[in-house]
């Protein structure tokens, strides 16, 4: 996507596919009027694919993980400002396999206008970025759980559980 | 020169396998297969021994009469390995680690490919090419 610091296109074309799948995929059920979830359980889907196959591309040049939090430390850096040309403002973690991402400043939610107004929209714009988590975090051997959550437009959580076997 | 390259996922099966007088194939599998004990081995005694080397590429796992056998884990813990005849003694270690890099950089096209579906064996035409090169090249 960006290289040697020079905005590309494709950028903006992340982001325009990305509205455009979700509303493609939005309308396309709502004509057998069935319910949201499986739109997201879509979406979350085509991220975890996704996120196999970067995170195979991004790790390429790195050394090997020491451990879970290397893993998630590797996620809310190099990850993120891969796809999102910025790092997680905030990680916190409560040592036992909790992990919560917070970003100030979603890309994907930037350009939705900022307040209460469309906030029962925004969880849609979450679910591709849950599986684009949960995906680069399978593929590097921890399985998790991801969910999302908005307080205020346009900064959100990302809460990742791993899942002991 | 290469006599046999593989790529073996996180589960320890084998994605690929292809190896050049194709009638030893057995051989190679049973080569192939010894050698994930010695990757494993490896990998465990990474983290232990704290600020040793995490690097990718593992180097010569175990050398037979007839080939040496080198190893690479990508951070993904896909295994690939290459045997080499030893016979050839001309090889140096530079050589052998940008042939995993190539390796790795093939295999991670075929990852981002939309139409592989990960896990399944790798049928792709220009991941043979490259393998075929990496075996011809040298010989």
């Amino acid at each position: 996507m960006e290289r040697e610091g020079v905005r590309m296109a494709d950028e903006a074309l992340f982001e325009f596919l990305h509205m455009e799948v979700i509303s493609y995929i939005f309308k396309s059920l709502e004509k057998d009027d069935s319910d949201n979830g499986k739109c997201t359980a879509k979406l979350e889907g085509m991220g975890f694919r996704v996120g196999q196959g970067l995170v195979e591309r991004f790790t390429r040049d790195i050394p090997r993980f020491k451990d879970e939090l290397d893993i998630m430390k590797f996620v809310c850096k190099d990850f993120w400002a891969g796809i999102f040309k910025k790092q997680v403002d905030n990680l916190r973690t409560n040592h036992q396999g909790v992990y919560v991402l917070q970003d100030n400043r979603f890309r994907l939610l930037t350009q939705i206008s900022a307040g209460k107004q469309y906030m029962e929209h925004a969880p849609k714009f979450l679910a591709f970025t849950c599986g684009l988590v949960r995906g680069a975090l399978s593929n590097l051997g921890v399985n998790s759980i991801v969910t999302a959550e908005v307080s205020l437009l346009p900064a959100c959580k990302f809460q990742v559980m791993m899942q002991r076997a | 020169m290469a006599v046999c390259v593989a790529v073996i996922t996180k589960e320890n099966y084998p994605l690929y396998i292809s190896n050049i007088p194709a009638a030893n194939e057995l051989k190679f599998h049973y080569t192939v297969h010894t050698s994930l004990d010695v990757v494993e081995e490896k990998l465990s005694a990474v983290g232990k021994t704290a600020s040793d080397l995490r690097e990718l590429y593992l180097g010569l796992l175990y050398p037979t009469e007839d080939y040496k056998v080198y190893g690479y884990v990508a951070n993904t813990k896909v295994k690939f390995v290459i045997v080499i005849d030893s016979s050839n003694t001309s090889f140096r270690d530079n050589e052998i680690r940008s042939m995993f890099r190539k390796l790795h950089t093939a295999y991670t096209d075929v990852m981002c490919n939309p139409f592989y579906t990960p896990g399944d064996p790798i049928r792709s035409k220009t991941f043979d090419n490259v393998i075929s090169s990496m075996m011809m090249q040298v010989c």
